[in-house]
């Protein structure tokens, strides 16, 4: 598949693949956004490349996905804007079922922040050396990891306490 | 009492009583317990097309010991369930609920682990809203049957 | 046993004598005070919450703020309280089904959730949408820009003492809920946004009520300009309070105005621009200093060119259908579903099945709702439910930025910190 890139983005794709050419898994385009996927080992430091010589000094979001395949089930999927350029690109990292660990970015970002959070949250994976690292919206009693495609929807009965119907006497 | 006697049983408390229950209601303040897009609505109610206060609930009172009706207005969720008995538990009585909306009602369009499907699984409500979310005449509409509700109550306990 | 006074460890440093004998009398009532560091406990530090539920913020936001007298040392903002699950459900709908879902994030401009989803989705699926309905669908949104930026000036004025404003934004706000009657049935969660299109077209008498608003409203705005820009009362609970410097607020992840308010001019209606943005004139204002002010200046200056852009697409509004004819891509008319066997069995396959994306296929876009940059991502397999539909919200992100601005602030500024970053709590926690 021949990628349509204008040329900010194609000079983007080119300084990956001479900088991080083993790193560098796939390029591809769909709907007309462009995905880059990397190893997961790489993420910091191609971000950090990306940062300082692409000027994607934007994080938009992080997020995860749950591909439920038996090799590399979840995926962490990055969504940068560089505004020197009026580019947006995404960074995809692929991780396995068991133990799925990423380091943060943290470093490069502050936004990431609560992003990573919100995907630990969700689906369970573990963000190294992250400053601020427990959930945010489930309580952090909370033993499941809603997002998963086994969790179900209506949830697990007693996963969660409901106040008492009765007031509490004092 | 020699004057109960005399006027018929219970005709000086059932008097009283209404006193009482015609004060109440015109003036049952409301606690807003405004968590989602029917707190909007409420606002709206609380404004000046559909002004809540020529009913008596004049202030929004956001403070538990100081209301009497708490309008759970919005979804609600496990997490919040527990703030929301608290504030429940701190108010004093006479108090009434009214769940607003579908999502207070009954949980609405959020069949999800999230949502908590009806406040009155922890809380005793006294009027149902439906309305996604309900216009802000149909809460007055709940608003009235609450004050019929009062105006029903015995207030006044009798010794004997 | 000689017993460790408190004054012994630890010296008053705020009316010393009165600090000293409060300490003795607590003692002589045979309470023991533990001191973990040397330093006054009657003056210190304390950790308060400012609970999920409290009437000034917006929504269902815990803060627990560490106090240094009157001074916010530290903020931790707890957030969740409003969570649904919504991007669960969304892996069990239809992506016209979950409509409704997305009105109720940002609940104080639910067009622009709307059309957020049906442009994400368009581009997904590659549906070509008619002329009128974009333009239907710019005016829908605008107008829920203005509404959602009376709310955030109605409740940030209250909150900054002045309760009559809520009122009489409000009164506008009841026009415009009017007018969204008329224009879709419903007040303001409307779902009116179709994939291909929108549900039905503009009748005459709601175009009269959008053309008198839009000629009436900017008199009000210049009225509330005369009120509050001059106001002493307004300006010193605004200026300087809660900034944001221009350098931290692209790291931080700041979105909207309050991106905006502290110099970045990143609008997606000019950056990436859909439904015909680029063919209508506006600006995007912007400023530097960062504090609350700006945004709020950022804020009323968007109301302004919100109802220029109103008045260039009234003007512009081409005739035509109001949602594409392709029927694996929209629903049909009501016409052809009552009259026609087609039109019924394509309604019944567009509930049942619904759009269906190629597989494997992604797509993110995104909108200028008024909270800031509000983008889905859709991971499509190929039947006619999302595999993993993720909602970008600006409030997420400025009210992780609210961890920031809050450090260093005055306690009594919290709400107005809180009323000038405008979260909405059920965009938020999704």
């Amino acid at each position: 598949m021949a990628l349509q890139l204008n040329e900010s983005l194609q000079n983007v794709v080119d300084g990956l693949s001479e900088s991080f050419t083993d790193e560098l898994i796939d390029v591809y385009q769909s709907s007309g956004d462009t995905f880059v996927r990397i190893i997961a080992d790489a993420n910091v430091e191609i971000c950090r490349y990306l940062k300082e010589e692409h000027h994607f000094i934007y994080l938009v979001d992080v997020f995860g996905t749950d591909r439920f395949t038996s090799q590399d089930r979840f995926e962490v999927i990055y969504n940068l804007v560089s505004l020197r350029d009026q580019q947006r690109l995404f960074v995809k990292v692929w991780l396995p079922e068991e133990n799925p660990e990423i380091e943060s970015v943290t470093d490069v970002w502050a936004s990431a922040n609560w992003y990573e959070r919100q995907t630990y949250d969700m689906f369970g994976i573990q963000f190294t050396n992250h400053p601020d690292f427990r959930r945010i919206y489930m309580p952090e009693d909370f033993e499941y990891f809603p997002m998963r495609k086994e969790f179900p929807l209506l949830g697990i009965p007693g996963s969660i306490p409901l106040p008492s119907s009765t007031p509490d006497t004092k | 009492m020699g004057l109960e006697s005399a006027l018929g049983d219970g005709y000086m408390t059932s008097k009283v009583d209404s006193l009482v229950n015609w004060a109440r209601s015109n003036a049952a303040w409301p606690m807003p317990m405004g968590l989602a897009c029917c707190a909007i609505e409420m606002m709206a109610f609380a404004g000046p097309k559909y002004d809540a206060s020529r009913f008596g609930s004049e202030v929004m009172r956001f403070s538990p010991r100081q209301s009497d009706v708490m309008i759970v207005a919005g979804w609600v969720n496990y997490k919040m369930a527990h703030a929301i008995r608290r504030i429940w538990d701190q108010m004093p009585d006479p108090k009434w609920c009214i769940a607003m909306g579908a999502c207070a009602s009954t949980g609405g369009m959020h069949r999800c682990y999230g949502v908590v499907q009806g406040c009155d699984n922890f809380l005793p409500v006294d009027a149902y809203v439906s309305g996604c979310p309900p216009r802000p005449d149909a809460l007055l509409h709940a608003l009235m049957k609450i004050q019929d509700k009062i105006r029903t109550e015995h207030s006044v306990k009798l010794d004997t | 046993m000689a017993t460790k006074k408190v004054t012994d460890r630890v010296t008053p440093t705020f009316f010393k004598e009165h600090q000293e004998k409060l300490y003795q009398a607590l003692e002589d009532k045979h309470t023991t005070i533990e001191i973990l560091e040397d330093k006054d406990p009657l003056s210190t530090e304390m950790i308060l919450n400012m609970g999920p539920q409290h009437p000034a913020t917006h929504g269902v936001l815990r803060l627990a703020l560490q106090l240094n007298g009157e001074m916010i040392e530290k903020a931790k903002v707890d957030v969740g309280y409003l969570h649904r699950g919504v991007e669960k459900i969304a892996e069990n709908k239809t992506y016209q089904e979950f409509m409704p879902y997305t009105d109720r994030m940002d609940y104080l401009s639910p067009y622009s959730n709307n059309v957020a989803l049906c442009t994400a989705v368009e581009k997904i699926a590659n549906v070509e949408v008619p002329e009128r309905a974009h333009y239907i669908r710019m005016i829908g949104c605008e107008l829920a820009r203005i509404s959602s930026h009376l709310l955030w000036l109605g409740t940030l004025v209250m909150d900054a003492g002045a309760v009559s404003f809520f009122i009489w934004t409000f009164r506008e706000r009841e026009k415009l809920y009017d007018i969204f009657d008329q224009m879709t049935g419903h007040r303001f969660t409307v779902s009116h946004a179709r994939i291909g299109g929108v549900a039905n077209d503009i009748t005459d008498t709601a175009m009269a009520m959008i053309k008198d608003f839009a000629n009436e409203f900017p008199q009000e705005l210049t009225d509330w300009h005369g009120l509050l820009d001059r106001n002493r009362i307004f300006f010193d609970r605004n200026e300087g309070v809660g900034v944001l410097k221009t350098e931290e607020a692209l790291e931080k992840g700041a979105a909207g105005p309050t991106l905006r308010g502290s110099g970045f001019a990143y609008d997606m209606r000019k950056i990436s621009p859909y439904a015909r943005y680029d063919e209508v004139e506006f600006e995007v204002p912007t400023r530097l200093e960062g504090d609350n002010l700006a945004r709020y200046y950022v804020r009323m200056e968007e109301m302004h060119e919100s109802i220029r852009i109103i008045k260039q697409c009234l003007d512009k509004l081409p005739k035509g259908p109001v949602r594409t004819d392709n029927a694996k891509q929209a629903y049909p008319s009501k016409d052809e579903v009552y009259y026609s066997m087609e039109g019924m069995i394509h309604d019944f396959m567009m509930t049942d099945t619904g759009i269906c994306p190629p597989e494997g296929a992604e797509a993110y876009h995104a909108v200028e709702a008024p909270k800031g940059e509000l983008g889905y991502f859709i991971q499509s397999d190929g039947t006619g439910h999302p595999w993993r539909l993720k909602i970008k919200a600006p409030s997420f992100a400025n009210i992780q930025i609210l961890e920031h601005i809050l450090d260093g602030e005055m306690i009594a500024d919290t709400v107005v910190i809180i009323g000038g970053v405008d979260p909405v709590m059920g965009e938020c926690d999704k």
